[in-house]
């Protein structure tokens, strides 16, 4: 069975699935570097989905699951914000990002590098993403 | 929660930046680079030491000021980066964008060079 953790869309949140998933890693003893890509990916995505999706509105939630197999990680969020699918979404390049000075773009980059595996879905009115990691 | 410091060494302007700078906290390091952008300072190091994590938001502010910071020729240098926040550059290629040192002493050279 995984382990879940359901959050409000606020950015202050952030911190508190960081805690949840570094000490999960920690739990099933990923190793520190590998650990901190995942965590970062995972808080890429909750970043995108409480501003972007849900408006940074805490009356909304989103629910993350972890699941551990000996092969891989899954990591699956849940929400009924607006719909986005990361795999559709074409990331600035780094000289664009550069010569507009804007600061947001490079998250999905990052989850797209970290990443295996990135699958979006709905399902009865919630959206679903799930990011698949790899272990050896 | 991220602190940020500022300390002036000569003619560098150091900003110490500690604990984690996520998508809520990232305004603290973007209000610190715009203050050392209106104080005219022109070599700026960016001390990382206890930085224990960064995320796009964080970096983001990095990025955008580069251009700037060409046309204005300043100068920027960071130095002090933890393995696990290193990666995070690499993963990006942000390495060969942007500066960075071991030291404060080398970050000063370079700054100074």
């Amino acid at each position: 069975m995984g382990k879940s953790i359901v959050i409000v869309c606020a950015k202050d949140e952030l911190t508190k699935i960081r805690q949840f998933v570094a000490d999960e890693l920690d739990r099933h003893k990923i190793p520190d570097l590998q650990a901190h890509k995942l965590v970062l990916a995972v808080d890429e995505v909750c970043a995108n989905l409480i501003i972007h999706a849900n408006n940074c509105d805490p009356v909304n939630k989103i629910e993350l699951d972890l699941e551990f197999s000996p092969k891989q990680i899954i990591f699956t969020f849940r929400d009924k914000g607006v719909g986005f699918d990361i795999n559709q979404y074409e990331s600035p390049s780094m000289d664009e990002l550069i010569s507009t000075r804007r600061q947001g773009g490079l998250g999905l980059l990052l989850v797209k590098r970290i990443m295996d595996k990135i699958e979006f879905s709905t399902e009865k009115n919630y959206n679903i993403c799930r990011l698949v990691k790899t272990i050896a | 929660m991220v602190n940020i410091e500022k300390e002036k060494k000569d003619n560098i302007h150091i900003i110490r930046v500690s604990g984690e700078v996520d998508a809520g906290s990232s305004i603290h390091l973007d209000n610190a680079f715009k203050e050392g952008m209106e104080a005219g300072e022109s070599h700026i190091a960016v001390d990382l030491t206890n930085l224990a994590y960064i995320s796009s938001a964080g970096l983001g502010v990095f990025v955008s000021y580069l251009d700037e910071f060409e046309l204005k020729k300043i100068k920027l240098v960071l130095f002090g980066v933890q393995e696990t926040v290193r990666q995070v550059f690499d993963i990006l290629g942000l390495e060969k964008l942007i500066t960075i040192a071991e030291s404060e002493e080398q970050a000063i050279e370079k700054l100074n060079g």
